[in-house]
């Protein structure tokens, strides 16, 4: 499996030669970008939170049921900081709860691997996987971010997310390694989630001017170190990564989502959109 | 009618409020460092007020009814996870999203802990929960009635988990070791989960319209069934329970009755109720000056014995979601067995290089 169709106009870079430092957020434009950027990773913490939550009391234990609960609080924490932060930096000063609850789909910039609906434990332990190798790799090069928000949220997350991608690499482990079953089920959720990896790396034009400022990083960046990470995993589990499929999603940065989007903001939106201004 | 516009931290809500819990660890300790001194038999022990340890011997119909009661009231737990946790991707807030997801992991905490006290009677999780969802054991009837509004959560807290902290501050004190331990614990964060109740409801009745008469609905809907948690009468002329608490009283697994705890209950929570500007569905509610306690209307013993049946509105429902999850993580877990088996797991398989 490769990065594949990611933007090469962007070199890549291994996260150690891109440190993130300089400029503080001060011009408009850059506080718009910023704004942005934290309006991405924010809706990324929130969106998979929102999945993860329909795991609990259908996870395969008891204490697996805890464990998902436990990624899903740390990835909700993550969005309430950053989602808060965009709303000042982008000057209007809408709420974690503006933000979350009465945004339409357009306005939401998260990739379409978290809006996936929740499958079984094989493809939410191969997002999951994904997912927290990304994050941790994110996370350690923002916690230099010159943004003391980001940098704050970063600097606490990384401890998170490593707990997080700990937790999916045993997972994958012992079900690759685990019975002939396992393996197949394992190996398939694999393949479902690999058209949506590539997404998650892919640099745009707000990623690229945070990035510039010190304040983000490039996403492609994060690549090397992350893909390193899982496919050790996968190799040790005596599985292999699926090879490129023909299609790959595009354009969650850009509020362009994929059907099961809509279904999710309805059902998360509508109680506090159904009672306009009232406090909970 | 309302009462201070703010919630004083200071004022007990629940029963594990009182100094109960914390008293009933002090006793434990006491009574464990004066243990060598009296006998070793089952009877000396329980004379003597000391725990009853997992090796110590002890009558079958003893471990037998303990088995039962730790087994219910451990499925109760992780059954009680769905009706809240169906609130979870609606959660009108963020922070109440968050408060839900830590309150329903909760809940799986406590089914664990509990489990894992039944174990030590020579019983596992997998043949208990083989019997829950076979039918043949038993959770708390309550969580068979539907949670049809955001205000239901805040009166599950409020009703239903200060109902069940009522019952659980005695067994802090049971004379089963592993149990009374456990519901230690489980009382601490029960108690955080009912003041979080409490506060849903007193937002809402501070707040719209609408969300005042959300409360008030929720509050209609749970009084009876939470007072109902309480069990039939166990004692006296109205008893109609056979006899079973009479043998749970002497061998202190059970300290009151439960007519007693329903009425310690009714206590606590009317005034509380009038803080919330909430009213309660009984006509007949009324301070009896002379008892000193509010005497309440009768309970419609029909509906609890319907619904233990199976005719509650989501009998199927709970069982139904329970079982599925249990039987599509089948592979996940004999996928670990296996994987256990054919790896020393005495450390965690490195992988990062």
């Amino acid at each position: 499996m490769s990065r594949n169709a990611i933007d090469t106009s962007v070199s890549d870079h291994s996260v150690s030669d891109h440190s993130v430092s300089g400029s503080s957020v001060s011009d408009t434009t850059l506080t718009t970008d910023a704004a942005a950027y934290c309006l991405q990773l924010g809706d990324d913490a929130l969106i998979y939170a929102q999945r993860l939550g329909d795991w609990i009391s259908r996870a395969p234990q008891i204490e697996e049921d805890m464990a998902l609960a436990n990624v899903g609080l740390d990835l909700l924490g993550q969005a309430r900081e950053l989602l808060t932060r965009a709303g000042q930096l982008d000057g209007t000063g809408r709420s974690e709860d503006e933000l979350a609850y009465l945004r339409d789909e357009r306005q939401f910039h998260n990739v379409h691997l978290v809006e996936q609906e929740r499958s079984d434990f094989g493809f939410e332990m191969a997002r999951m996987l994904w997912f927290a190798a990304y994050q941790c790799e994110l996370y350690a090069a923002l916690a230099n971010s010159s943004d003391e928000t980001i940098a704050g949220v970063a600097g606490k997350a990384v401890k998170e997310v490593d707990y997080h991608r700990d937790h999916a690499s045993q997972w994958v482990l012992r079900l690759g390694d685990g019975t002939s079953t396992s393996y197949v089920r394992m190996k398939e959720g694999l393949e479902r989630v690999a058209p949506y990896v590539a997404e998650l790396f892919e640099d745009d034009a707000v990623s690229v001017a945070v990035s510039e400022a010190g304040v983000g990083t490039l996403p492609s960046s994060l690549w090397d170190s992350a893909f390193g990470h899982v496919s050790r995993v996968v190799a040790q589990a005596t599985l292999t990564l699926p090879t490129d499929s023909t299609w790959r999603s595009r354009g969650g940065r850009q509020g362009i989502h994929s059907r099961p989007m809509g279904f999710l903001l309805a059902e998360m939106q509508h109680i506090a959109r159904s009672h306009p201004g009232a406090t909970w | 009618m309302y009462g201070n516009d703010f919630i004083d931290p200071d004022e007990p809500l629940n029963a594990a409020e009182f100094g109960d819990v914390d008293d009933a660890v002090a006793a434990a300790a006491t009574t464990a460092a004066q243990r060598a001194e009296g006998g070793s038999s089952f009877e000396a022990l329980l004379a003597a007020d000391q725990r009853i340890e997992p090796r110590d011997e002890m009558p079958e119909a003893y471990r037998k009814t303990l088995i039962r009661q730790i087994a219910q009231h451990a499925h109760s737990e992780i059954i009680g996870m769905q009706p809240e946790g169906n609130w979870i991707s609606r959660a009108p807030s963020l922070r109440r999203k968050a408060i839900l997801m830590a309150k329903v992991q909760d809940e799986a905490g406590h089914g664990l802990y509990l489990y894992a006290a039944a174990e030590t009677l020579g019983v596992d999780r997998a043949e208990l929960l083989d019997l829950l969802h076979s039918g043949k054991q038993k959770y708390s009837s309550i969580f068979n009635y539907p949670t049809l509004t955001w205000a239901d959560n805040g009166a599950i807290g409020w009703l239903v988990d200060g109902a069940a902290i009522m019952n659980q501050v005695p067994l802090c004190r049971c004379s089963y070791g592993p149990y009374a331990r456990a519901m230690i614990r489980v009382c601490k964060e029960e108690s955080f989960h009912q003041r979080q109740g409490f506060e849903i409801l007193w937002t809402l009745s501070r707040g719209t319209a609408a969300q005042k008469d959300m409360a008030q609905d929720a509050a209609n809907r749970w009084w009876w069934p939470a007072l109902m948690m309480f069990g039939p009468p166990d004692t006296g002329d109205a008893a109609t329970t056979g006899g079973h608490t009479a043998q749970s009283m002497a061998w202190g697994i059970k300290r009151f009755s439960n007519d007693d705890l329903r009425q310690k209950f009714v206590d606590m929570t009317v005034p509380q109720a009038a803080k919330l500007g909430l009213t309660l569905p009984d006509p007949d509610l009324r301070f009896n000056e002379e008892t000193g306690h509010w005497d309440f209307g009768a309970i419609d013993w029909s509906e609890l014995w319907r619904v233990l049946k199976g005719d509650g509105a989501c009998n199927a429902e709970r069982i139904e979601r329970r079982v599925g999850a249990h039987h599509e993580g089948a592979w996940v877990r004999e996928a670990a067995n296996a994987y256990a088996a054919r790896h020393d797991l005495g450390q965690q398989q490195e992988y990062v290089a």
